[in-house]
């Protein structure tokens, strides 16, 4: 439903700091890449919420279906032996 | 401000649909289920037409808030009286700016378009919180806007923050956590002229309160009991705390804090009632409220006035940037 004078939409995704992923934060509409860096800016990290901004056209994100969510993930959920602590060992090594 | 836009969603939006296809009643039991669960929806969930309309309706009407209430704010910017002053209230402002800015989105995720937002706001057929409709005189305005309306306004924000709808959840939650400055540096603003101040200060600060403190009270909405579209909205989790508890919570926190900066509330019945551990306050002009909400405030006129104003001005930045971004990308495309 966008109309064609709107601009772009833009996905934004903040460091918050060094060392740290990059988070999605939100969107913004902007017309190019470089002036949605600078609105993500102003309208993301006021507070220095960040040291380092990603913008990605939103359309060119590809997403799983949220209809096949459960066929998708649920495969993993009787898997509990891939977690550390289905394996009870003696008090003594269970710092291992 | 911003339950009110159920309220005043009228008689024209209709229920939900009475005939539905199997396939659409066992998708919204299993989406009612998930409410009851405490669960949260995402953007591309399947969710009840009603659903999504009420929640369109209510994000779109508090961005529109946000950003008409940057102009009674806006006004003193170059009139503050301190540099201080003019930074703090230059940053709340553009706050505001921002956090129309994350609903604007949160809206968008359900599939209305930002010009058609802008649209229903600049034809008068969105609604944006009554409060500001009200005119700012005084500098000592901008003080009590901040204690009381900023006040109110966190008062019904913070329930929204556990919103069904995640998206709406996730932008309350970063409007909330800047939101907090806003009120301190008002009542701190306030607390100076009542301190320090001349006594001509201080009666400005009082008139100011007395101006601003039932249209405050106003922002909860209209009593529960004439409030229609709220059972719908508690039962989807869209809201969760009624018109009237906010409110009593709101008056109780308030007295407290009125006492310390030494002004009365311009209400006469305003008394502690020791047996139900609240507040009893006076009978509110819920006439004068229907008729700003209406469109006939002291300011309503000049507000949306100066909004399309600003969007006419502005259109043909928006178009040449458009324009210079096509034509940056289009030997890129070439040579792709």
């Amino acid at each position: 439903m966008t109309t064609q004078n709107e601009w772009p939409l833009w996905e934004v995704f903040v460091r918050s700091k060094a060392g740290l992923d990059h988070k999605h934060c939100g969107s913004l509409h902007a017309p190019d890449a470089k002036l949605a860096i600078q609105m993500a800016r102003e309208v993301y990290t006021r507070r220095q919420e960040g040291s380092s901004v990603w913008v990605v056209p939103s359309d060119q994100i590809t997403a799983s279906d949220p209809g096949d969510k459960d066929m998708y993930f649920d495969p993993m959920e009787d898997k509990v032996y891939r977690h550390p602590t289905f394996y009870v060992l003696p008090e003594s090594v269970d710092h291992m | 401000m911003y339950t009110q836009a159920m309220d005043t969603m009228g008689r024209e939006e209709g229920g939900p649909k009475a005939v539905r296809s199997a396939e659409e009643a066992q998708l919204e039991a299993r989406f009612d289920a998930r409410i009851d669960d405490g669960g949260f929806i995402e953007a591309k969930d399947w969710m009840p037409a009603h659903y999504r309309k009420t929640l369109v309706r209510q994000i779109s009407q508090h961005a529109h808030s946000e950003i008409v209430g940057m102009l009674p704010e806006g006004n003193w910017i170059t009139r503050a009286p301190t540099l201080k002053r003019k930074a703090i209230l230059m940053a709340k402002v553009q706050d505001e700016g921002g956090h129309g800015l994350y609903l604007y989105a949160a809206a968008e995720t359900l599939g209305t378009s930002r010009d058609q937002l802008l649209d229903a706001l600049h034809t008068g057929k969105a609604k944006y919180s009554s409060i500001f409709n009200y005119p700012t005189l005084t500098w000592a305005d901008i003080g009590v806007i901040g204690w009381l309306v900023d006040g109110a306004a966190i008062m019904n924000q913070v329930p929204i923050c556990r919103c069904s709808y995640a998206p709406y959840a996730r932008a309350m939650v970063r409007i909330c956590r800047e939101e907090s400055f806003h009120q301190r540096q008002g009542y701190d603003s306030l607390l100076v002229m009542m301190q320090n101040g001349t006594d001509a200060q201080k009666a400005m600060v009082q008139d100011a309160v007395n101006r601003w403190w039932w249209p405050s009270i106003m922002m909860f909405g209209p009593p529960d009991d004439q409030s229609p579209n709220s059972a719908q909205s508690m039962r989807w989790g869209i809201k969760r705390i009624s018109n009237d508890d906010l409110r009593q919570k709101f008056i109780d926190a308030t007295v407290p804090q009125a006492e310390v900066l030494g002004v009365t509330l311009p209400d006469p019945d305003l008394q502690w009632n020791a047996e139900r551990g609240h507040h009893d306050h006076g009978p509110i002009d819920w006439a004068e409220f229907w008729r700003v909400v209406g469109g006939d405030g002291p300011c309503n006129r000049e507000r949306l006035g100066a909004r399309v104003q600003a969007w006419e001005d502005g259109a043909w930045v928006r178009e040449a940037a458009l324009a210079h971004a096509r034509k940056q990308s289009q030997p890129l495309k070439a040579s792709a």
